[in-house]
C-alpha cells in the first residue's frame, strides 16, 4: 500500500464547487453500459484507486463511475471511467 | 482504373518487435567480414566491409548472392564475430535493470518463490488489457527486488550494481568496486530462466536478456550505405562504412591480443575500444562519449542519427514524401477568374499530365492530343500501348501513325486542360482550408493565378508567396475532390460555421463607396459597373428620375441577391456617433434586405469581409447553399472593385492632416497629461504617493504614468478624429474595415503616444537613463519613450530611438511566436490525429478506447453553427415573419 492510500480523506471535498457528482454503478447499469457502446471495460477512460473522490466512495478496481459534469457548452454532461489500481 | 495498379493482397496481421539473436544474425549473414581493407587495385577484396556478396550496387554489376542487377537486388546482411561481447548501448538502461533485479549467481528475480508466482500470474493478466499497469508492475517488482541483497531462492549475496554510463558496469562489493565486463554480464543474462526474464518485462521467446550483450554484429547491406564516386574518379565511402571500420580495426587488434595471450591490461583496453566503436556505430552522439569524426572533423553519422530529427528517415522519408504529378511556383491575383479556379502557367500544363484510357468516346480527342504532341498545349507526353509499354512521345518521329494506333485499351498521358481538378495548397497547411481543389484555367506566364476571395483562407499575399499543385489523376479522386474539396464547398468555415472566403481591402471600400447612399450613378456608369459583372438582363428601372435618371448601388447589388431573401444586421461602422440598434437608421448603419432588396444599410467589412459570422453572406449560404454564394462572390463583388476603379481610390498626406484647432486641442490634452505625470513624480519623490495593493511604490509610480499617457493618447486621437471629414479616404478605409484602425490614423496625423519595450516604458540602455540625452534618474515622459509627435509631423532623434527600440520588440515576438507556437501544432496534431467520432456519437483513439462520451459534451457540429450557438432565434423569427 502507497502511504497516499492509507491516509484519510475528508469527506468535505465532496461539497466543493468544483467537485463533480460521483457515483459508482451497479452491476446491471454497468453492464448495459458496456453493452451500448461495445467496449470492453478497460477502453473506458481510466481513474486511479487513489483518486480522493475514489477513495470516499470505497470504488474498487473494476466499478465504473458515473461522473456528471457541470459543462459550459451543454449544461450537464455524463462522463464514465473505470477505476484501475494505479 | 484497377488494370493500371494490378497488384496481389497482401495483408498485415501484426507486427512483433524483438532483437536479433547471434543465431539469426549467422543465419542472415552471407558474408564473414574481417578485413578492414575495402579494395585491392580498385577491386572490392572478399571478406572486406565492401565485399560484393553484401549486394549489388554498381551499374552492370550482378548480385553473386541472388544473381540480380543493383536495381533489383535487396542487399544482404554480413557480419563481424567480435573477438569478445560487447554491451549494446541503446539497452544499457535494460540490462541495468535486469543485473540489479535477478541473483548473481542463479539469475532468479530477487523475491521470494510465492511472490514470484503470484507477480507473473498477476502480470500475464494484466498484459493484454491494462498494458500499463503491467508495465507499472514491472517497474514495482524491479525496485523492491533490487533492495533485497540476499537471494530468497539460493541464499547468495547480493552487490549493488552502478551503471557508469553509457556502458560501463561495477559492482559495489565489500572489497571495492569491481568492473563487470561484457562477458561476465552476459553470463548472469544467460542464466536468468525465461518465466523470470518474463516478469521483467521481457519476451523470452522474441529478446532473450543475454542477446542485449553483442557477440556478433550484423553488417548492414552495401545498398544501405552505398559509396559516392565523384567525376575525379575518387569514391567517397558512406559513414557507416567507415565506422564498420573503425569497429574491424579494434576487433582485429582484441583478436591479436587475445591469440597472443597479451598481458590482460592491453587486453582490457583494446576491448574497450572495441566497444567504444560498436556503440558509436548504433549512436554518435552519446553524452559523455567522444564523437567519432571523419578526417576532415565531419562527425560521422550512426544509425541513431539517420532515423532522429526533422530530416532523419521518420519525418524526412516516412512521415513526408515528395509526389509526383505537382508544380509549384509564386501566386498572383487574377480578380476575373472564379473562386473555384487557379490559373496555371502553360508551361507546367505541358508537363502535368492526366492518364485517360482510350475508349470509343474519346478516341478521336485523344488522337489530336497525341498528333499534337509534348511541345504544344493541349497536347499529350505518354501513350501508354495495351501490352503495358510506354511510349516517349518526344522520341516519337511519325506521332499521326501512333494517333491512327489508339485502340480502347490503351492509356494516354494527356495535359491537363481548362475544367481539370487539381489540388492547390499553401504551407502551413493549419487547416482544412489550406488545401482545396480548383478547377484548372490554363494561361500564359509563369504563376498561379487565384482569385483574391481566396486568400483568407489560404492566408495567401503577393509578395513572393509560392504555392503548391497536384493534379489528381483517378477518377474517384477526381469526384471526391469536385464533391468535397472545390474552394465553394469551403465557404463556411468547420471551426465556427462563419464563412472564411470573403473580400478584404479593395473590395471592403468598393462595396461601401457603391452602396453608400451619396452614390448616384449614371445610366453609362451603372452599364460599366454591371457589365464587370458579367450581368445579362434587362437595366432596373432607376430609383431617381429627377433631376435626371439615377441608379442607386443599393439596386445593383439587389439584382444579384436571392429573389426571396431577407437580412437585417448591423454594418461594421455602426458604432460612435454612427451607432443605430434598429432599421431605423439615419447613419446607413444597418442593413435591411427584404425580398432580394436591399432597402438600407452600407456593405461594408461586415457584409463582404472574410471571418465575419452571421452577416450576410453566412446567412445567405446557410439558406440557399454554396453555389449560390460562390455566384454572388463571381459577380457582385467584381462590381465593387469596378466601383473603386471608376471612382478612383488613394490616400495623400492630406488625408492624415488635422486642423489647427484640433491641434490645439490635442496640445492641450497632451500638456495636462504631461502635467499629470509631473504631479505624480513630485508625490512619489515627496513620499506622497499611495502605492497600489500588491505593488511597490516604484510600480505604482510607472504603472499610473503609463495609464495617464495612454489615456492621453486616446483622447487626443478622438478629438482629432473628430474634426476629419466622413468622406476621407483614410477614414473611409479605418471606418469601414477596409484597411487600418482609428489608432493608426492617430499614430499618423495626432501623435504617437508611449513607446513599450517588455510591457514597460523604455527604461534599459545606459545606468539610469534611456540615452546620454537625458539626465540619471528623469523619469519624465520624454526621456521614458513617450513620442509626442505623429509621422506626419516627423519624430526627433530621441522619439525615432525609442520607436525602433519597440518596433524591434515586435518583429522578435513574432519570430519566436511562430516557431513556438508552430511546435506546439505539431505536438497537438501528433497526439490528436487519430481520434474520430463514431457514429454513436462517442469520440474514440485508433484502438477504440472512449476519449469523450458525448463529442464536445454537446454533440453539436461546429460548421452548422451560429458562431458556437446551434440556432439564431432572431433569424428564425425573422423568416417565420417573412422578412
Amino acid at each position: 500500500m502507497s502511504p497516499s492510500r492509507s491516509k484519510k480523506v475528508s469527506r468535505k471535498i465532496l461539497h466543493h464547487e468544483l467537485v463533480p457528482k460521483h457515483e459508482v454503478l451497479d452491476i446491471e447499469e454497468a453492464a448495459k453500459l458496456l453493452k451500448e457502446l461495445g467496449v470492453e471495460p478497460h477502453q473506458l477512460p481510466h481513474i486511479s484507486v487513489n483518486d480522493p473522490v475514489v477513495r470516499i466512495l470505497n470504488a474498487k478496481p473494476g466499478d465504473i463511475i458515473r461522473i456528471r459534469r457541470k459543462s459550459e457548452i451543454a449544461g450537464e454532461t455524463i462522463f464514465y471511467r473505470i477505476v484501475a489500481a494505479y | 482504373m484497377s488494370w493500371i495498379f494490378e497488384q496481389e493482397n497482401y495483408f498485415i496481421k501484426g507486427i512483433r518487435f524483438g532483437i536479433l539473436s547471434p543465431k539469426e544474425i549467422r543465419q542472415m549473414s552471407t558474408t564473414l567480414i574481417v578485413s578492414d581493407k575495402l579494395y585491392e587495385d580498385d577491386i572490392p577484396i572478399a571478406g572486406g566491409v565492401r565485399d560484393p556478396r553484401m549486394g549489388a550496387i554498381e551499374p552492370g554489376e550482378r548480385c553473386p548472392v541472388c544473381g540480380n542487377p543493383p536495381s533489383l537486388c535487396p542487399g544482404h546482411f554480413g557480419r563481424i564475430e567480435l573477438a569478445a561481447p560487447v554491451v549494446h548501448v541503446e539497452f544499457a538502461w535494460k540490462i541495468h535493470e535486469l543485473l540489479k533485479a535477478t541473483c548473481r549467481s542463479c539469475g532468479r528475480v530477487l523475491v521470494t518463490p510465492e511472490e514470484f508466482k503470484t507477480y507473473l500470474n498477476l502480470y500475464r493478466r494484466l498484459k493484454r488489457k491494462w498494458p500499463r499497469l503491467a508495465n507499472d508492475l514491472v517497474k514495482n517488482i524491479i525496485s523492491q527486488a533490487s533492495k533485497n541483497m540476499v537471494c530468497p531462492h539460493c541464499g547468495e549475496t547480493q552487490y549493488k550494481i552502478i551503471l557508469d554510463k553509457p556502458y560501463r558496469f561495477y559492482e559495489e562489493r565489500p572489497e571495492g568496486r569491481v568492473f563487470l565486463n561484457p562477458h561476465d554480464i552476459r553470463q548472469r543474462l544467460e542464466l536468468i530462466p525465461d518465466d523470470h526474464a518474463e516478469l521483467l518485462g521481457m519476451d523470452p521467446v522474441e529478446a532473450r536478456p543475454e542477446w542485449m550483450v553483442i557477440t556478433v554484429l550484423p553488417v548492414p547491406p552495401l545498398p544501405v550505405r552505398t559509396p559516392i564516386s565523384l567525376e575525379t574518379g575518387v569514391r567517397s565511402e558512406d559513414d557507416l562504412t567507415h565506422l564498420l571500420i573503425g569497429i574491424i580495426r579494434a576487433n582485429n587488434s582484441l583478436k591479436q591480443a587475445i591469440e597472443g595471450a597479451a598481458p590482460q591490461s592491453i587486453i582490457e583496453v583494446r576491448w574497450s575500444l572495441l566497444q567504444y566503436n560498436v556503440s558509436v556505430f548504433f549512436d554518435n552522439e552519446l553524452p559523455g562519449v567522444p564523437v567519432s569524426r571523419h578526417r576532415n572533423q565531419r562527425a560521422l553519422k550512426g544509425i541513431v542519427q539517420r532515423l532522429k530529427g526533422k530530416e532523419g528517415r521518420f519525418r524526412g522519408y516516412l512521415s513526408g514524401k515528395r509526389v509526383n504529378f505537382s508544380a509549384r511556383t509564386v501566386i498572383s491575383p487574377d480578380p476575373n477568374i472564379s473562386i473555384n479556379e487557379v490559373g496555371v502557367p502553360e508551361e507546367i500544363a505541358k508537363i502535368l499530365t492526366i492518364a485517360e484510357p482510350v475508349t470509343p468516346f474519346n478516341v478521336e480527342r485523344l488522337r489530336k492530343l497525341v498528333m499534337r504532341g509534348p511541345e504544344k498545349w493541349p497536347g499529350a507526353n505518354y501513350v501508354i500501348k495495351d501490352d503495358g509499354s510506354k511510349i516517349d512521345l518526344r522520341f516519337t518521329k511519325d506521332r499521326k501513325a501512333l494517333a491512327e494506333s489508339l485502340k480502347p485499351g490503351y492509356i494516354v498521358e494527356r495535359h491537363i486542360v481548362d475544367g481539370d481538378i487539381v489540388l492547390f495548397n499553401r504551407q502551413p497547411s493549419l487547416h482544412r482550408m489550406s488545401m482545396m481543389a480548383h478547377i484548372v484555367k490554363v494561361f500564359p506566364g509563369k504563376t498561379f493565378r487565384l482569385n483574391l476571395l481566396v486568400c483568407p483562407p489560404y492566408n495567401a499575399d503577393f509578395d513572393g508567396d509560392e504555392m503548391n499543385l497536384h493534379v489528381v489523376r483517378l477518377p474517384e479522386a477526381m469526384a471526391e475532390a469536385r464533391e468535397l474539396m472545390l474552394v465553394e464547398k469551403h465557404i463556411l468555415s468547420p471551426r465556427y460555421g462563419g464563412p472564411i472566403i470573403g473580400g478584404g481591402q479593395d473590395y471592403v471600400s468598393g462595396a461601401y463607396l457603391l452602396t453608400s447612399k451619396t452614390t448616384l450613378l449614371t445610366k453609362d456608369e451603372v452599364i460599366k459597373i454591371l457589365s464587370a459583372a458579367g450581368y445579362k438582363g434587362k437595366l432596373p428601372e432607376p430609383d431617381i428620375i429627377k433631376p435626371g435618371p439615377y441608379w442607386t448601388g443599393k439596386q445593383l447589388i439587389s439584382l444579384f441577391l436571392p429573389k426571396d431573401f431577407n437580412f437585417r444586421g448591423p454594418a461594421k461602422i455602426n458604432g460612435g456617433p454612427l451607432t443605430c440598434s434598429g432599421p431605423e437608421c439615419f447613419h446607413d448603419s444597418y442593413v435591411v434586405i427584404r425580398k432580394g432588396k436591399l432597402l438600407e444599410g452600407v456593405f461594408d467589412k461586415k457584409a463582404v469581409g472574410a471571418q465575419q459570422s452571421e452577416n450576410v453572406i453566412h446567412m445567405m449560404t446557410k439558406k440557399y447553399g454554396t453555389s449560390t454564394t460562390r455566384n454572388f462572390f463571381d459577380t457582385a463583388f467584381r462590381m465593387f472593385i469596378r466601383t473603386l476603379e471608376l471612382k478612383g481610390f488613394t490616400m495623400s498626406i492630406r488625408d492624415i492632416e488635422i486642423p489647427e484647432e484640433a491641434k490645439r486641442k490635442v496640445e492641450e490634452i497632451v500638456d495636462e497629461a504631461k502635467n499629470k505625470v509631473s504631479d505624480l513624480i513630485r508625490q512619489f519623490e515627496e513620499g506622497t504617493l499611495e502605492a497600489i495593493p500588491g505593488r511597490t511604490l516604484k510600480e505604482t509610480l510607472e504603472l499610473r504614468i503609463i495609464q495617464t499617457l495612454n489615456e492621453a493618447r486616446d483622447k487626443a486621437g478622438k478629438a482629432a478624429i473628430a474634426y476629419m471629414e466622413p468622406f476621407n479616404n483614410v477614414f473611409i478605409m479605418a471606418r469601414t474595415g477596409a484597411r487600418g484602425s482609428e489608432v493608426n490614423i492617430t499614430n499618423m496625423g495626432v501623435l504617437l503616444g508611449q513607446q513599450v519595450v517588455r510591457g514597460k516604458r523604455v527604461h534599459r540602455g545606459y545606468r539610469g537613463r534611456t540615452l546620454s540625452h537625458f539626465r540619471k534618474g528623469d523619469l519624465s515622459p520624454e526621456s521614458r519613450g513617450f513620442v509626442r509627435n505623429s509621422f506626419r509631423d516627423g519624430l526627433n532623434p530621441t522619439e525615432l530611438f525609442f520607436h525602433a527600440a519597440a518596433g524591434r520588440e515586435g518583429l522578435v515576438d513574432t519570430a519566436v511566436k511562430t516557431s513556438q507556437s508552430g511546435y506546439m501544432q505539431r505536438r497537438l496534431v501528433n497526439a490528436l490525429q487519430d481520434l474520430h467520432v463514431e457514429y454513436d456519437g462517442t469520440v474514440r483513439d485508433a484502438e477504440g478506447n472512449v476519449v469523450q462520451f458525448a463529442a464536445g459534451e454537446d454533440m453539436v457540429d461546429p460548421m452548422s453553427t451560429y458562431h458556437g450557438k446551434a440556432v439564431n432565434i432572431d433569424a428564425i423569427i425573422d423568416e417565420v415573419r417573412g422578412g
